[in-house]
């Protein structure tokens, strides 16, 4: 019985890892230019499927994985440059649709570069199972958890002690003031889709041998890390990480307690509770209008 | 301080009877569609052609459906296609399941849909912009999931099968049937609409999408009137829905699903929004696109993605408003 | 007599109170202002009379009747109207229309006869815009009136508002700083228009930091001061009142 239980904690803890960085892709873009990324998950997708492609050329697993996440980071800033920059102040329908062809685009081009087939990315340090109080847990799970927290560690610096990463922070409270101090709004943006495009390749990337990888994948992961976002609190970054923890043991739970057909809808139920009851997500704060 | 006005011109215009007429979209553009109704079979070379009409009629009808939310209202779904596949199942339970009649089961899944769509509508709507997207976005998986996987009743993935659409012993079927139907069902579609922007009702919709405080002080319950457009989208939506099951003979899960979503609203926004006309010509357009395209099968949705970037960054407004804007300024000049 | 009445109303945001414990009445017929120093709370007490903003503490009386934490489209029924600070014009429609959503509460918008445009509906929507054009050339906005909403110059769009707030036929009207923004013909303007609303015996209240506007128009005036009452009276004995001076200019040295 506890085993179990321990055993769908493990795997909810790795998947909501994974959450969490693509929560952090979300909420990073939208501090930077309210624009809800709808694309987000296909660089997850972009990530592991380049590195399957770059090893499978033959490319040592050591290169091919920052190399996949350069492609991912590049596709992220040509994203910007040309679908979000020109979109500049359109509605929220207009820059919805825009992401979503997007993201459309990047999965055709995905199916015509790559193929149809999910694909194997080899286990990072093999595949033996290690016994944790009755459970197992997967090596790459290790993986999962140890990059994504260091990632987490890093962003967290990157934001709290840097000029840029504090600029950027500044943007997402207050455009204009930000643009009267100097701070160069499209180049904070740009660097958002970049930061945002690399995080999520590396979570693409280190989830890949452990959930496969396929050029449809960026769909549901994108929408629950967006799920994570939400709940978190769309902006703040602590908020994306509990977010994602949360979503990926609610999912892994569901699973394993009532039904897993339905383990998908368990993130969508989230985000319509959040959104119904908690608008402002766990950690995200009021905003007023003035009239 | 300079007007953007021409105050030279006289306020009203006098103009012939017929001319005035056929500048109005009641009449004008009304008679248009329906004189291009009539005539369009004439151009349609075989049953493959007619399946395309006839799946760009339906898909109009939801997007004339859906223009009235997202362009008139200025609100968003990206679950709408939810809708339109739960009329489709009714459809296809009730006849098949339980051997209803066709016009039983098509008023019943509808009703059903409105009363579905009237719950969701009041704590939904409260919400905004990016957070309304994803909460109708989430809905409307909940929904397709549900289909997909309640086998017992929906047939799971593989979806149901439906027998033709008989009214009293009178068997709708064959194309060009199908083909009057529709077009039928899509002018008194766009009648309606055209009804209801040019009303109070209508006013208060694009009031409210203007600024709802504003909306509120004059009296308008806003709230009310965004739960009104949302349950009059969902329950056109289903409408088409359960014809498109009798007509198709089946239904899939993939007809409620989050990618049917998009392309409605895709199809709302290309056409152009708040014109209804506009929401038929994206209808159309998108649905005939896909046809064309089969040749470059491969890289459709690279194109389809490129195309909804494009027109939403160079024709912002979407294709039919922008060529009408067109047109005026060449008047004027 | 009183048409509105005001009782220790407050209003807490977070740890400030915008407005603290502000009573005050209404006399119907009167155009009544409220002025202060920025930040004083002013539109602070519109908001809240208008039911954008629900009271902390106190209750808002109109006609007798409690309109405190009454949403604002219940209380376009009850006869209170208001302009804004911001403009909240709708712009995706043309001058006429804006000003005939006004007319909503007037007119025929039932569901059904709107959606199969029964001949009532239609008999009612030729009158509103006849009405509704009358409002336009009454407020000086009469050759806009097919224009697009977001085409109207600024101090046109002021002026718009107004008319659509009349069109609501209100027993009161609260205009928020209906002059700003206005150069000196336009206000005058704006202040004519004011003087033929309140000769047709809707109270008015006025909004405002044009003192000149203020002391020329007013019956009474109401002055604020970090959202309390600071003092109230007619124009003559507000101009001499020497802690409005102060507050306004700072105390002598």
């Amino acid at each position: 019985m506890a085993s179990a239980f321990l055993q769908y904690l493990f795997s909810g803890i790795t998947l909501g890892a994974i959450y969490a960085l693509a929560g952090l892709g979300f909420s990073i873009i939208y501090n930077a230019s309210h624009v809800i990324n709808f694309a987000q998950g296909e660089f997850l997708m972009i990530g592991g499927m380049a590195t399957v492609s770059l090893v499978g050329m033959g490319v040592p697993l050591e290169l091919a994985i920052p190399l996949a996440v350069l492609v991912s980071a590049l596709v992220g800033l040509a994203l910007a440059r040309f679908a979000v920059v020109p979109a500049k102040d359109a509605s929220v329908v207009t820059v919805i649709i825009i992401t979503i062809g997007a993201s459309i685009f990047l999965r055709g081009l995905a199916q015509v570069v790559w193929d149809k087939e999910f694909h194997a990315l080899p286990a990072f340090s093999g595949t033996t199972p290690i016994n944790v109080l009755g459970a197992t847990m997967l090596p790459q799970s290790l993986w999962v958890l140890g990059v994504s927290l260091t990632v987490i560690l890093g962003l967290g610096w990157f934001f709290g002690r840097t000029m840029a990463g504090k600029a950027m922070l500044a943007v997402s409270y207050s455009k204009l003031g930000a643009q009267l101090v100097g701070v160069p709004i499209r180049r904070v943006l740009l660097t958002s889709f970049v930061l945002s495009a690399g995080l999520g390749a590396i979570g693409g990337i280190v989830v890949a041998p452990i959930t496969f990888t396929s050029y449809e994948t960026g769909i549901m992961l994108g929408l629950k890390g967006f799920s994570a976002a939400v709940l978190g609190g769309l902006g703040n970054g602590l908020g994306a990480v509990l977010g994602g923890l949360v979503v990926g043991i609610a999912e892994a739970m569901s699973a394993g307690y009532l039904s897993s057909a339905y383990k998908d809808a368990t993130a969508f139920v989230i985000i319509l509770a959040v959104l119904f009851f908690l608008p402002n997500g766990l950690l995200g704060h009021k905003g007023s209008d003035r009239v | 301080m300079t007007s953007d006005v021409d105050v030279s011109m006289p306020r009203v215009r006098r103009r012939s009877g017929l001319v005035c007429a056929l500048m109005k979209p009641r009449t004008g553009g009304l008679g248009l569609l329906a004189a291009i109704i009539t005539l369009l079979p004439l151009a349609l070379p075989n049953a493959y052609a007619y399946d395309i009409a006839i799946n760009a009629g339906l898909n109009a009808i939801v997007c004339v459906g859906l223009n009235l939310l997202i362009g008139y209202a200025g609100q968003i779904s990206l679950g709408h296609a939810a809708f339109f596949g739960l009329g489709a199942y009714a459809s296809g339970i009730l006849t098949t399941r339980y051997d209803w009649p066709a016009l039983a089961a098509l008023a019943t899944g509808a009703v059903l849909v409105g009363v579905l769509a009237f719950l969701v509508a009041r704590p939904i709507l409260r919400l905004k912009g990016h957070y309304l997207a994803m909460a109708t976005l989430g809905l409307g998986v909940i929904i397709s999931i549900v289909l997909n996987t309640e086998s017992w009743i929906t047939g799971g993935p593989d979806g149901l099968m439906l027998n033709d659409f008989t009214v009293m012993g009178w068997k709708l079927s064959g194309d060009t049937t199908w083909y009057w139907t529709v077009g039928v069902v899509l002018l008194v579609s766009v009648w309606l609409s055209l009804n209801l922007i040019d009303s109070p009702v209508g006013r208060a919709l694009r009031a409210l999408h203007g600024t709802e405080i504003g909306a509120q002080v004059v009296g308008v319950d806003t709230a009310h009137y965004k739960v009104l457009v949302f349950v009059v989208s969902a329950v056109m939506a289903a409408v088409a829905g359960s014809l498109f099951a009798h007509y198709a003979g089946m239904v899939t899960p993939g007809k409620a699903g989050f990618m049917k979503s998009v392309e409605l609203v895709t199809m709302v926004v290309f056409g152009g929004m708040a014109s209804t006309f506009g929401a038929i010509v994206g209808a159309v357009s998108l649905t005939v696109l896909p046809q064309l395209l089969v040749a470059f099968e491969d890289y459709e949705p690279m194109i389809l993605g490129a195309i909804m970037i494009g027109t939403m960054v160079f024709m912002r407004r979407g294709l039919f408003v922008s060529l009408l804007d067109l047109l005026k300024t060449r008047r004027r000049a | 007599m009183t048409l509105l009445r005001v009782d220790h109303l407050s209003k807490q945001f977070g740890g400030i109170a915008a407005v603290d414990e502000l009573s005050f009445e209404v006399e119907a017929g009167t155009i009544h202002s409220i002025i202060g120093p920025n930040g004083a709370g002013k539109t602070t007490v519109l908001n809240l009379i208008t039911g954008v903003y629900t009271p902390s503490r106190g209750a808002i009386y109109l006609d007798g009747t409690t309109v405190s934490g009454k949403p604002p489209h219940e209380l376009a029924a009850h006869g209170l109207s208001r302009t804004f600070q911001n403009l909240q014009i709708f712009t995706t429609m043309t001058a006429l229309e804006n000003v005939m959503v006004g007319r909503h509460l007037r007119l025929d918008r039932r569901f059904l006869p709107s959606l199969f445009r029964f001949p009532g509906v239609v008999k009612h929507d030729a009158a509103a815009r006849e009405h509704c054009m009358g409002l336009m050339e009454f407020v000086g906005c009469g050759r806009y009136v097919d224009a697009d909403a977001a085409s109207l110059p600024y101090g046109a769009l002021k002026r718009l508002e107004i008319a659509r707030a009349l069109a609501t036929e209100p027993k009161i009207l609260l205009l928020d700083e209906p002059a700003a923004g206005l150069n000196a013909t336009e206000s005058r303007e704006v202040d004519a228009v004011i003087k033929k609303i309140a000769a047709q015996g809707i109270t008015v209240i006025l909004v405002e930091h044009d003192m000149k506007m203020v002391m020329g128009i007013s019956d009474r005036i109401l002055v604020l001061n970090y959202g309390r009452k600071l003092t109230e009276g007619t124009p003559a004995e507000i101009a001499a009142h020497p802690e409005v001076i102060s507050a306004y200019l700072g105390a002598a040295a």
